[in-house]
This record gives C-alpha cells, sequence and structure tokens, in this order.
C-alpha cells in the first residue's frame, strides 16, 4: 500500500533515557524514512535496545519526542503505537508460553492488525508460513527452543501488519544456512514496502538487508551512513575494538 | 473452511467436543426437570453445587486465563448478599432483588478496577484482600445489617417453602448456564486470546496491539459480577445475612481449592473441581476439623503430584478436549474429523 515516501516515517528528537543516575540514552536524534532499512549496530550496554523501547512505546523517554507518520506518539503506550504500524521484537523472547504458537501469532493480528476472524486467521498463516512455522503452529510456547521462540518474535510482530518493523537481535545464534532463510525473510518485507530497522550484532547478515547503518556506544549515535562508511569510521573501530562502553 | 485443500484449517471444537456440547444442553435439561424426583435435601444440595460451579468458574477465569490471582473474591460474594438485601428492603420482589445485585456488584467492581489493575501479582492478590475487609467493616456499619447480628432476606418468607426451594434451585441452574456461557463466549473469542496473552506476558501483549487494562477489566468486572450472583443466591439458600460468612475469606480459599483441583486454566477444569469440593463436602462435610484438614491435604497432594490438576492431566495425557477455547492448526485438509489428528504436523509432540 505504502509508497517509497522521502518524508520521515519516524524520527526520534532529542532522546534522554536515564534509569535513576545511569544515562542510557543521552541527546538521540534519530529520522528514517518509510521504505529505508536501517542496521543498529554497537557494543553491549550501548543503548540499542533501550532506544527501541522507546521509539516502540515500552516506556517513555525521559526527555525528547518520538514521532510517527507525522503525529507526536510520546505519550501515546505501545498498544496505540502497534495500532498505527509502529512493532517491535523483544531481544529476549517474550512468548505468550502457555498459548500455542498459532494463537501468539493470532492474537497480533486481531488485535494489532485489528482484523475480523477470518483475516486474522489468514494473516497469521501466512505469517507462521513465512516464517517456516507451520510445522510448529500447534506447540505450546514454552515448548520452543530458543531459535524458535526468537522466530515466533518475528512471525508474531508480522502478523501485527507493520508498516515499520523494528528487530532486536533476531539473528544471534544461526546457522549459516538459518541465517540465508532469515535474510531471505527480511528481504521479503522489504518488497512489502515494510521499513524495517534492526539491531544486530551479526554485521555480515545486517549487511544484506540494510542501506543504511547506525552506530550506537555508551547511549550516543557516533556514526550515521552508508553501511560501508560506517564500517570503517575510526570511531566505529575504537568502539569496537576499544572494549566497549566506558 | 472456504480455504482450498492444501491450506491450513483452523479447528475450534472436535468430534468429541460437539457431542461434548450435546451432552451438556442434555444435562442442563435432565437438571431443570430433577427437582420433581429428587428429596427437598438433594435440590438445596445441587443448588449449592451450581453455586460452587458460578465461583469456581469465575475464579478460574480471573486467574487461570486472565492471571489475575486474587485472594478477596469474597468482597464480591459479600455485596452480592448485601445489595440484595438492601433491594429487597427497598421494595424490590426479593428474586428481582438476587440479579439487580449483580448488576449492582459490577457496577461498584469498575471504580475499585481502577486501581485495584495498577496492582501486580502479589500486590493485587492481598489488595483485594485488604478491599473484601474493609467492605466489611463498611457493610458493619449498615444500621439495617446490626453489624455481626446480621439480618434475613425477610420478604422471601412468603413464599412456600416448596415453592421457594424450587425456584432458587432454577434460578441457581439458569444463573450458572448462562453465566457459563457467556464466560465460554467471551473466553473462545479474540478478548479470551487477548486475555491468555496478558496473563503470559503483559508486555508483549501491548506490544502486539491488546489494550491490557481495558480487557482485564472487563474480566474483573464480569467475575465481580458473576460472584455477587453466586453470593446473592447463596443468600436465598439461606435467608440470613450475616456479614462475616459471606465475608468471610474462606470462599475464596474454596474458589482456589476448586479450580487447582480441577485444573487451571481449563474450562472444564474449573466445572470438575467444583464437583470434586461437592462430594468432598458432603462426605465428609461434618467432620469438622478433620473436613478443613482433608480439604488443605488434597491441595497439598495436588499442587506436588497433579499440578495441572484433575482435567489440566487428563487433556494433557489423552488429548482429550470437551469444551476447547483454544485454536488448532490443521495442515493436510484431510476429510478425517477426528480428535487426534496425529498426521498433523511433523514436530507434534506436546500430547505424546
Ligand atoms: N530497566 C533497566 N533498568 C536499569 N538499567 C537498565 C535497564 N534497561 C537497560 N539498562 C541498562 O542500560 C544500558 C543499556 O542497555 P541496552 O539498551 O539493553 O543496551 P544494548 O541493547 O545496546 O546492549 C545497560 O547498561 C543496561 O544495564
Ligand atoms: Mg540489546
Amino acid at each position: 500500500m505504502t509508497h517509497p515516501q522521502q518524508q520521515a516515517i519516524l524520527a526520534a528528537a532529542a532522546i534522554h533515557k536515564r534509569f535513576g543516575a545511569l544515562v542510557v540514552l543521552d541527546a538521540v536524534d534519530f529520522t528514517m524514512a518509510a521504505d529505508e532499512a536501517v542496521g543498529i549496530v554497537g557494543p553491549n550496554g550501548a543503548g540499542k535496545t533501550t532506544l527501541l523501547s522507546v521509539l516502540a512505546g515500552a516506556f517513555p523517554p525521559s526527555s525528547g519526542t518520538v514521532s510517527f507518520k507525522g503525529g507526536d506518539v510520546t505519550a501515546l503506550p505501545a498498544t496505540q503505537r502497534c495500532r498505527l504500524g509502529l512493532v517491535r521484537t523483544h531481544q529476549v523472547p517474550k512468548p505468550f508460553s502457555g498459548m500455542t504458537t498459532f494463537e501468539n501469532v493470532f492474537v497480533a493480528a486481531s488485535h494489532g492488525a485489528g482484523l475480523g476472524r477470518d483475516e486474522a486467521y489468514e494473516e497469521a498463516l501466512g505469517s507462521l508460513k513465512l516464517c517456516g512455522m507451520l510445522g510448529v503452529a500447534n506447540r505450546r510456547a514454552e515448548t520452543l527452543g530458543l531459535l524458535d521462540r526468537k522466530r515466533l518474535e518475528l512471525a508474531r510482530a508480522l502478523a501485527a501488519r507493520p508498516t515499520l518493523l523494528l528487530l532486536d537481535e533476531i539473528g544471534g545464534g544461526l546457522t549459516d544456512g538459518e541465517a540465508s532463510e532469515l535474510v531471505d525473510t527480511i528481504k521479503e518485507l522489504r518488497r512489502r514496502k515494510i521499513g524495517i530497522v534492526w539491531i544486530e550484532h551479526i554485521v555480515h547478515i545486517l549487511l544484506q538487508v540494510a542501506e543504511r547503518l547506525i552506530c550506537m556506544d555508551a547511549g550516543k549515535i557516533i556514526a550515521d551512513g552508508a553501511p560501508q562508511a560506517v564500517m570503517a569510521d575510526p570511531e566505529v573501530v575504537r568502539a569496537y575494538l576499544g572494549g566497549g562502553p566506558k | 473452511m472456504s480455504a482450498p485443500a492444501t491450506m491450513p484449517v483452523i479447528e475450534r471444537g472436535t468430534a468429541t467436543s460437539r457431542t461434548a456440547a450435546m451432552a451438556v444442553a442434555v444435562i442442563i435439561a435432565l437438571l431443570a426437570i430433577a427437582p420433581q424426583f429428587l428429596s427437598a435435601g438433594a435440590v438445596d444440595r445441587m443448588t449449592a453445587l451450581f453455586i460452587y460451579v458460578i465461583l469456581a468458574a469465575m475464579w478460574n477465569a480471573l486467574a487461570g486465563f486472565g492471571g489475575l490471582v486474587s485472594v478477596g473474591q469474597q468482597v464480591f460474594f459479600g455485596l452480592g448478599a448485601y445489595f440484595a438485601i438492601r433491594l429487597a428492603d427497598a421494595g424490590l420482589n426479593p428474586f428481582l432483588a438476587l440479579f439487580a445485585s449483580g448488576f449492582v456488584v459490577g457496577v461498584v467492581s469498575i471504580p475499585l478496577s481502577l486501581f485495584m489493575l495498577r496492582l501486580r501479582n502479589g500486590e493485587f492478590a492481598i489488595g483485594m484482600w485488604v478491599i473484601a475487609a474493609l467492605t466489611h467493616l463498611l457493610v458493619n456499619l449498615d444500621r439495617l445489617v446490626q453489624g455481626e447480628t446480621g439480618t434475613s432476606l425477610i420478604s422471601l418468607n412468603v413464599y412456600d417453602a416448596g415453592t421457594r426451594r424450587a425456584t432458587i434451585y432454577w434460578l441457581a441452574l439458569a444463573s450458572m448456564t448462562a453465566l457459563l456461557a457467556i464466560l465460554f463466549g467471551l473466553l473462545r473469542g479474540s478478548t479470551g486470546a487477548a486475555i491468555r496473552a496478558i496473563r503470559d506476558n503483559e508486555d508483549a501483549a501491548a506490544s502486539v496491539g491488546v489494550r491490557v487494562t481495558g480487557t482485564k477489566r472487563l474480566l474483573f468486572v464480569l467475575a465481580a459480577f458473576g460472584i455477587g450472583i453466586a453470593g446473592a443466591l447463596w443468600l436465598a439458600t439461606s435467608i440470613t445475612f450475616q456479614p462475616k460468612t459471606y465475608f468471610n475469606v474462606q470462599w475464596t480459599a474454596y474458589m482456589i481449592f476448586m479450580v487447582l483441583v480441577g485444573g487451571i486454566g481449563t474450562f472444564e477444569g474449573a466445572i470438575l473441581g467444583a464437583l470434586v469440593f461437592f462430594l468432598i463436602e458432603t462426605w465428609f462435610g461434618g467432620t469438622g476439623v478433620w473436613y478443613l484438614v482433608g480439604l488443605g491435604a488434597t491441595a497439598v497432594v495436588f499442587s506436588l503430584f497433579l499440578p495441572r490438576g484433575l482435567w489440566g492431566t487428563i487433556e494433557e495425557r489423552f488429548g482429550l478436549r470437551l469444551l476447547p477455547v483454544g485454536y488448532r492448526v490443521r495442515l493436510a485438509a484431510a476429510s478425517a474429523d477426528d480428535d487426534a489428528t496425529p498426521q498433523q504436523t511433523t514436530k507434534h509432540q506436546e500430547k505424546a
């Protein structure tokens, strides 16, 4: 439905996030267009997941604003942002453990995408199929291994019909074969014009999809631009080789 | 259903569950005519059973499906009886007052939910108990109730004992049937899926578009309404209203017992648990303190050896689902319409 647009679909301005005395996000500005695929890298503890949570509305920033599709959503809870099309996955999977894989995804289709019963069935089955999970559709989510739980995060988020999908380390621990399946899946989402923000440690996977790369360190964006240029940036090299956050 | 043969099909029921639905209808019809064949004492006992089923089903919906564990549900039981007294005193027909009271309890639970649902887990559980204790004190202040002396639903006495007994029986049966039907419809629909999602992970539920607070409120109010009706019906069977009997935490303890023994989080489990509790009470209720010891011991044995309760275990062991609220995906659109669907997935081992 959505056509490539030049104006920002998502904009975060002057985001600060403190947990007690700890400053986790320090004046982060981030803007992206609707049809972009943005990768985010950075050492552990850099604040990547926290940024994603602020964008998705899991908790509010200490200061700063988030806008989505031209409206200020800073005060909107995650439920409403999801319904607007801004959907995230969780780095540590959060399945609905007592429900089956299908039911997990069905919840997103019927509430996130707001679909009626039959459409929600179709959407849920479609996203399970895309993520290769039809075979475990009837398994209770608590019986799934970590790999399937991560897949489920993706399938569930997709069933909410996002216009912009925020992915948090869904590629960790994959074999080469699994990684290339994942890349294929994400490329399919790109064909469907879904915008992507993808936090990933495994850079070579990320670079197959991301057209733009951001590197975070110690709560700040230290580089932002074409992937190859960012990876070659001396600041980025120092952040990775220099032993992570200060 | 409309899908082509290669598309997976979503199944809600099974051949067994369709039979079960018919069996349920037959059982309810038989129960409806039963008073003609039962002794007065048996009619009273059956009325109590219906009330237990309501209590168990409501607590199970709240805790087993919604994750809202409360140890203060006696507040709604007590208020159900209290408002019935009040409404009857104001001149309402006593039988009508029973149901009007349920609605009042539901309405009262709405403002209560505004702050109670902000509490999480243990805070919510204990908070509800505190609310029950406070409400008990407030009701004691009502001059009509005369403190712990209590009062009676006197206006029921204008009916002769036989009419009264049969009417209350039918009202309890009808209430139980209606409340179970409402609950089943709710839990089986997409709201039911949202309720279970909230139970399993509130943050994740919000992240996929579930309205967490509104959904919890709906469940909270429905449980208050149902338990309020149960309290009012109990009043009708015993006529006298002593606050400490109705606002007693024992009611919630019974609810928890029934749900844990029957199988928390399964629709059938709560009903089975109520039946088990009813039988234990019928056989051992006269043995005083040993009865309570026995109940406690049974609960401990179940939590140690059958944590999923009777029905949860049966369901797991035999794949039996009589009143299923969940969804099954059938991959090969084979014509066989059976329970086990062993051919459906490669890795389907849940019930192995
Ligand atoms: N809820 C929280 N409370 C306190 N500190 C937190 C919380 N969440 C994250 N942090 C801290 O914020 C920092 C950034 O965490 P995170 O955003 O998860 O980093 P990343 O995803 O880049 O590895 C870490 O030091 C982490 O310990
Ligand atoms: Mg992280």
